[in-house]
């Protein structure tokens, strides 16, 4: 066995044992790195777009590059960042260590699945130096197919591919969960972390594959002439939205769930109670990850679907708020009562608390048939998304680092620092997206750059938030990177959390644990 | 996983290690079962919308040598379903023969179903890569689009194939009678390729039925 002193980050040095390693823990080291270039990339196709929209007139930059900007910021940001972002990395660290195993059932492919994400990001990132692309993320034909001369099929190729990472990641993880449990780990006992990256591999292995047959139409029509959505042969361009949101909506839900599991470890362990309602938690995961492979046409009330399927996907569309709803109430209820901690991760958690709850109820107003005529293609939609995918995700993604960062890296970090970087990107949030709303309901449609006057002082808010959260990005890169060098020991539990991670020593050794662990209580037994 | 055991070091023991490999397996069916149900979908779809210029360009397919590839292709189910049992009886290099029957009807699947592409392509029935599109039926725009479908469903499954193929000469080679070969990885394998041959044979029937015999 290894010798003491010796954990998964000093057991070899050079290039080699990183690049060639099955550990999952380094693996997720490594998404770690490619993601946050990522982000930073889609982030930077962000900025720009906010500092073109400080004045009305479009005077930074050409409607086509604004085109481009937007569509490699969605691109970048859902399928480079956000997809794999919670599941790939702590996700790919965690779980191993919460069921009490020694790795993931497939460790090989396990790195085959950060070479194939790193080679799909090669792709995009090829596409965007070859003049971009302007189809936004949505690739909706026939404009993708037949119209835009930009670089259509490397992006989507590029999109393709990282699909298969999202499949073999997916797939590993439902394997290792059903297979891999430690002694007494019984469902019932799982984490909700475990619980809600469980309902994020269904969805990745079930929808991705129907995505990546859609973009792979899209390459076969550009690069053979198949014309699947040509209407000129009678294909219908509609069909595309159909098989495109049939996976991008349960993909909506991939990146939540993880966020939602993260949030609900955070909770427990700073109010110091055991989750409120534990059954129901994990009743409306599993509930989620179902009900979104049934909502997908309230992508498409005005696309031209019939009157009664926009009937039946807005009913469906309100039905997924009965489990969010349950989930948001059980939190709280965790909090009533409990003796709180206002650490840096949990100012992230409570922060998702109150974020998620504004994007999921102004989700529920998007449902509305009639209402969604006119909020269509606007600003609020903007907003409600991000509101999900930036203030839920993105938070639970920092408020995760933070809490796990002792245990990932042996130090701590400075708690101040993180402090204020968790209060920034809150307001900046907020300050960016908020207006949004007000902008989409005075109606300001999506993807313009001119706009007209009256809507200046919104979008100067707009993008002066958006200065202040990007501060929020940026603090951790460096206080993270200090205590790289000079954090202090964290010592094996530093936040007195339950949970098997916990119980190994930080940073945890090649095989996880020195002895396997036995289960014999439930999950969040805080007293 | 070293070659030394047959356990890789993560697992407790060998049952936990086949049923991982297997249910990883189904798994990836299922993966790949949606991915051809989009494209099926849309077929199925655009079958109703346009039912008779579909049927019409349905009748200038190849059925008799398109049959002839199906009774081919489940007959290789059978030989790989044997090889599977001559695994588990413990006899590998019966197991190997089996195989190497399934990899002969497999290529000639291949071969006859290249045959097959080759005929529409000098009949002018491949509106691929810029190609004229002779068609001598009404609704030629929608027979080019039943085309699209055929040659999309058609090459995605053979592609498939090749992989299968692929797949099952490398487990021949792995079988050989060497001093390293591990019973009970080699039938851990033999199984789990077997099952994607399966999923390839089951896909197969379903291309035949869509493409070839919904021809009225």
């Amino acid at each position: 066995m290894s010798e003491p002193g010796t954990h998964y980050l000093n057991e070899g040095w050079t290039l080699r044992s990183w690049l060639l390693t099955t550990d999952h823990k380094r693996i997720a080291w490594m998404y770690f790195a490619t993601i946050t270039v990522f982000f930073f990339i889609g982030g930077l196709a962000a900025l720009l777009i906010r500092l073109e929209l400080l004045t009305p007139a479009g005077e930074m930059v050409e409607s086509d590059t604004y085109n481009k900007l937007f569509s490699a910021h969605g691109i970048v940001m859902v399928w480079f960042f956000l997809v794999p972002s919670i599941p790939a990395t702590m996700g790919n660290f965690l779980l191993p260590l919460m069921l009490g195993a020694r790795d993931l059932a497939f460790p090989k492919l396990n790195l085959l699945s950060w070479y194939i994400f790193t080679l799909g990001g090669l792709f995009t990132m090829t596409a965007v130096i070859a003049g971009g692309v302007d189809t936004g993320w949505t690739f909706y034909t026939p404009y993708s197919t037949l119209f835009s001369n930009s670089a259509v099929v490397l992006a989507a190729s590029g999109v393709f591919v990282v699909g298969f990472s999202s499949i073999l990641t997916g797939l590993n993880f439902i394997v290792t969960t059903h297979k891999m449990r430690a002694p007494g780990l019984t469902w019932m006992r799982l984490p909700l972390f475990c619980w809600a990256n469980y309902a994020t591999s269904l969805i990745m292995i079930l929808a991705t594959p129907v995505l990546s047959m859609a973009l792979l139409l899209i390459v076969l029509e550009r690069v053979l002439g198949i014309g699947i959505f040509d209407p000129e042969l009678g294909g219908d361009p509609l069909l595309f939205q159909h098989l495109f949101w049939f996976y991008s909506h349960p993909a909506v839900y991939i990146m939540i769930l993880p966020g939602m599991g993260v949030v609900s470890e955070i909770i427990t362990c700073f109010a110091r109670r055991p989750i409120f309602g534990y059954t129901g938690m994990v009743i409306s995961i599993m509930a989620i990850a179902l009900f979104g492979f049934i909502v997908w046409g309230h992508h498409m009330f005005v696309a031209g679907q019939s009157l009664y399927a926009g009937i039946l996907f807005s009913f469906f569309t309100f039905l997924v708020a009965v489990p969010s709803a349950i989930k948001t109430l059980n939190w709280t209820a965790t909090l009533y009562g409990g003796r709180i901690r206002f650490t840096a991760p949990m100012i992230y958690g409570l922060s998702f608390l109150g974020l998620f709850t504004i994007g999921g109820l102004t989700g529920v107003i998007l449902a509305s048939l009639a209402v969604d005529i006119h909020l269509h293609d606007t600003y609020f939609v903007t907003a409600h998304f991000h509101y999900i995918m930036v203030g839920g995700m993105v938070t639970a993604y920092l408020g995760g680092l933070h809490f796990w960062w002792p245990k990932i890296t042996g130090r701590m970090y400075s708690g101040p620092w993180s402090i204020v970087a968790a209060l920034a990107l809150f307001i900046g949030f907020n300050l960016t997206f908020f207006p949004q709303f007000l902008l989409g309901f005075l109606g300001m449609p999506r993807r313009y750059h001119a706009y007209p006057e009256e809507f200046q002082l919104l979008h100067v808010m707009s993008s002066l938030g958006a200065g202040v959260l990007a501060v929020g990005y940026l603090l951790p890169m460096v206080y993270f990177g200090w205590s790289l060098w000079r954090g202090k020991p964290a010592g094996d539990n530093p936040w007195d959390a339950t949970g098997l991670e916990w119980q190994t020593s930080s940073p945890p050794p090649k095989h996880n644990f020195v002895d396997t662990p036995t289960v014999t209580t439930r999950p969040y037994d805080y007293v | 996983m070293s070659d030394g055991a047959t356990i890789a070091s993560h697992f407790e023991d060998a049952e936990q290690q086949r049923e991982a490999g297997l249910m990883g397996m189904w798994l990836f069916l299922a993966t790949e079962l949606l991915l051809f149900a989009g494209l099926f979908g849309g077929f199925a779809i655009y079958r109703g919308l346009h039912g008779d210029a579909f049927a019409a360009a349905a009748r200038h397919l190849d059925l008799p040598l398109a049959t002839a590839n199906t009774v081919i292709l489940l007959t290789s189910g059978l030989s790989m379903a044997l090889a599977e049992r001559m695994a588990h009886a413990g006899a590998p290099q019966l197991a190997r023969r089996w195989i190497a029957v399934t990899v002969a009807l497999g290529a000639s699947f291949l071969a006859i179903k290249g045959y097959e592409w080759h005929h529409e392509y000098s009949e002018g029935l491949m509106p691929l890569l810029g190609l004229a599109f002779e068609y001598d039926g009404p609704d030629a725009a929608q027979a080019h689009l039943f085309f699209d479908f055929y040659f999309a469903m058609t090459g995605l499954h053979a592609l498939h194939m090749l992989i299968g193929l692929a797949a099952l000469v490398l487990l021949w080679m792995l079988g050989r009678p060497r001093a390293g070969l591990q019973p009970d990885r080699y039938i851990r394998q033999v199984q789990i390729t077997g099952m994607y041959w399966a999923f390839v044979d089951v896909v197969w029937v379903f291309v035949f039925t869509s493409l070839y015999l919904l021809r009225s």
